[in-house]
């Protein structure tokens, strides 16, 4: 997938069907591997990839597109159903190596005012809203996963809310790769447009069937938040140890609209999570959560990015990592504080566990702030387990290896209560203790 | 029921902090170990209880005849060990009833016995919150995590209550206690005592014994029993203090 060849594929793309589509998308793709090409892959030189290597996903040899295999794979809806949550009522679009799947998704009806649709309909049917905020949320000029991303497009889903619509439940898109996906990538869409005071959950999940391996997702989420709007998003990347992803959720908020994320990773060889959010209306907050999981030789890199670039803006924000293994993980956390978002006010936290002399994590808060009057605190913490609790519990009959499974468990419980569907945190509970502990440890249960 | 023969014993390869202690407590018994800050009493308490940090360097303890000192803390308290800590540690994320849940069943594995379920567990609980006035809503909280000093005793006398052992070390179960809170852990530990179990409170001070009354008193200064009498000996130490306990000679550092 080196930069000469993503851009002779480029061509038979534009060539074979992705100039398909409104007249002003062939343009945006250009415009973007145009960028592409000027950026190249990261390299640690470049501050928001500083410990991460993407060698093996630059060096690799996938395809820009899942080719014929990839695209034939026929499932059936047993083979999605234990990513569904048990809740086969959600508006729920099914996305298999990168193509939407009609047949697997749910044709649950939609609300009034609520729009769910694949990207390939909605490039023909709502191509308005599309070239409204396409391109202009997600950031192709600085990030060249993203340009990359915008340049090869080709499916997704596009979720809107008209004004005024709470939506009660959460709108589910599962990214599933199967074994035909191996030496391919899938640069998949989504847009999510929340009308002013409109209320929705989206829930992300990347998952990988049959121990697929070897193949790249690279999936770009734009997200804008009208005023007065909330959007919780959810991202549950628990894709094999052998897949890698770079995904990106970039949002624009307007003035008092609330963004809610949380990120889940527990799986790739080499995985990277951005969370980005330009608060750029007055009183507009985030609120960001991340749980990773790592082992064996897994790296994965979170980043996030909050522009407060209004008064009176907010930011909560707390990751927690639990390592073990050779794993390395990495949070960078950066927050920007304009001259014009006076009244800031910023939280930040980091958590790590370390479970093997072996497992690294390198953290990285960052603030930079322009305002004089903004109260911004940041706190990063790397440990091994207490040993005073090991000795307390273990007083108490519990033997060494549960009462560390129990510690391990409890050190990620503080943010998966924060998750605020009860399906999504039940599931993340389960493989959280799955990997840790026994069953219902939870403080409440 | 235990049998401490010459134990001695020191933290972080530093000197001995115990030096030589011997001390029997049978069946039935309530024994206090008293003394002056930096006696040794809350090392014995640790040393006991399998406190990694510490490490044995001579001596021997027996809890009806087996090697206690060969025992992972786990193990102990399945041979019916318990101490209550002076600073109950806080665990976040972790709920009082899935802790004391599993600690039960675990003990309870150990000798061969069925695992109670949560409902099950949930009708022990109750019995024994009462005893030490606890809501039942606590079980659902953090253990210990953002509890008041009283509360954190209190939970250490409901597990205690909970998992029945056959010999319960106080470590200054008292410190930091008002006297209510005082009042209701005293009467939590006598309700507990049995002919088939016993107590060791270790104490700084003797208003704790105003309520749990001992059948012995031992004073320990610079890691020995330095005197050892009935009941009367911490009335006259709470009288005179601990300055007139002979300290030996060799512990003026």
């Amino acid at each position: 997938m080196t930069a000469p060849v993503l851009l002779r594929e480029f061509e038979d793309f534009a060539a074979n069907g992705g100039g398909s589509g409104p007249s002003w998308l062939l343009p945006l793709r250009r415009a973007a591997i145009d960028r592409f090409a000027a950026l190249g892959f990261p390299t640690p030189k470049n501050e928001d990839w500083h410990f991460t290597s993407v060698a093996p996903i630059a060096e690799g040899t996938f395809r820009a597109l899942p080719g014929g295999p990839a695209r034939s794979v026929r499932l059936g809806a047993a083979d999605v159903e234990p990513f569904t949550f048990a809740r086969p009522d959600w508006i729920r679009l099914v996305f298999v190596n990168g193509r939407y799947d009609a047949a697997l998704s749910s044709g649950a009806a939609r609300p009034t005012g609520v729009t769910v649709t694949d990207l390939a309909r909605a490039w023909r049917e709502q191509p308005e809203v599309l070239e409204r905020h396409v391109g202009k949320v997600a950031d192709y000029q600085r990030t060249a996963f993203t340009a990359l991303n915008t340049a090869f497009m080709h499916d997704g889903a596009l979720i809107q809310l008209a004004p005024d619509v709470a939506l009660e439940t959460p709108i589910h898109l599962v990214f599933v790769s199967t074994p035909e996906a191996a030496g391919s990538a899938s640069h998949v869409r989504t847009l999510i447009v929340a009308g002013h005071h409109a209320r929705a959950t989206v829930i992300e999940s990347y998952v990988s069937l049959g121990g697929a391996t070897g193949y790249f997702t690279n999936a770009v989420t734009e997200a804008v938040l009208g005023d007065g709007a909330t959007l919780a998003h959810l991202k549950l990347q628990t894709e094999s140890e052998r897949a890698f992803h770079v995904g990106t959720l970039q949002a624009h908020q307007g003035r008092d609209s609330h963004l809610v994320s949380f990120a889940y990773a527990a799986g790739g060889e080499l995985a990277r999570t951005n969370v980005y959010t330009l608060l750029a209306g007055e009183g507009s907050g985030a609120t960001l959560h991340g749980l990773y999981l790592l082992d064996g030789e897994q790296h994965v890199d979170q980043q996030t990015r909050i522009e407060h670039a209004s008064p009176n803006t907010f930011s909560r924000e707390v990751y927690k990592g639990i390592l073990d293994g050779s794993s390395h993980g990495v949070f960078n956390g950066q927050v920007f504080v304009r001259p014009e978002a006076q009244k800031t006010d910023g939280k930040q936290e980091n958590n790590n566990l370390l479970l093997s002399a072996q497992a690294r994590i390198d953290t990285k808060p960052q603030l930079e702030i322009f305002a004089d009057d903004v109260k911004c605190t940041h706190g990063a913490t790397v440990g091994r387990l207490d040993e005073m609790a090991l000795f307390y519990m273990k007083s108490r009959g519990i033997g060494a290896e549960r009462a560390r499974k129990l510690l391990t468990y409890a050190f990620a419980a503080g943010v998966i209560e924060a998750v605020g569907v009860p399906e999504v945190r039940a599931e993340l509970e389960a493989l959280t203790l799955r990997r840790f502990a026994g069953a219902g440890a939870a403080a409440g249960s | 029921m235990l049998d401490i023969r010459n134990l001695q014993a020191r933290v972080g390869g530093g000197a001995d902090i115990l030096k030589g202690i011997t001390l029997h407590v049978n069946a039935g018994e309530v024994h206090a170990v008293m003394g002056p800050n930096g006696s040794g009493k809350s090392t014995l308490a640790q040393v006991l209880a399998g406190n990694p940090a510490y490490e044995v360097t001579g001596g021997s303890a027996t809890l009806d005849g087996n090697d206690l000192l060969a025992m992972q803390p786990e193990e102990r308290a399945h041979a019916g060990l318990f101490m209550a800590f002076q600073y109950p540690v806080e665990i976040p994320g972790v709920s009082n009833a899935y802790f004391l849940r599993s600690a039960y069943n675990e003990i309870r594995k150990a000798h061969g016995q069925d695992e109670v379920d949560p409902l099950e567990f949930l009708d022990i609980m109750e019995k024994n919150l009462a005893l030490v006035d606890m809501e039942p809503s606590m079980l659902n909280r953090s253990v210990n995590a953002g509890f008041s000093g009283g509360e954190k005793k209190r939970n250490e006398i409901l597990q205690m209550a909970v998992l029945r052992p056959r010999l319960a070390i106080l470590d200054e179960t008292d410190s930091g206690l008002d006297i209510d809170a005082l009042r209701i852990v005293a009467e939590g530990v006598n309700k507990l005592r049995r002919p088939d179990n016993a107590t060791i409170v270790v104490t700084h001070y003797q208003r704790l014994l105003n309520h749990i009354v001992p059948d012995f008193v031992h004073v320990l200064s610079a890691g020995r029993i330095v005197k050892s009498g009935g009941k009367e000996l911490a009335l006259e130490l709470e009288e005179k203090g601990y300055d007139w306990i002979e300290t030996p000679a060799e512990a003026v550092a």
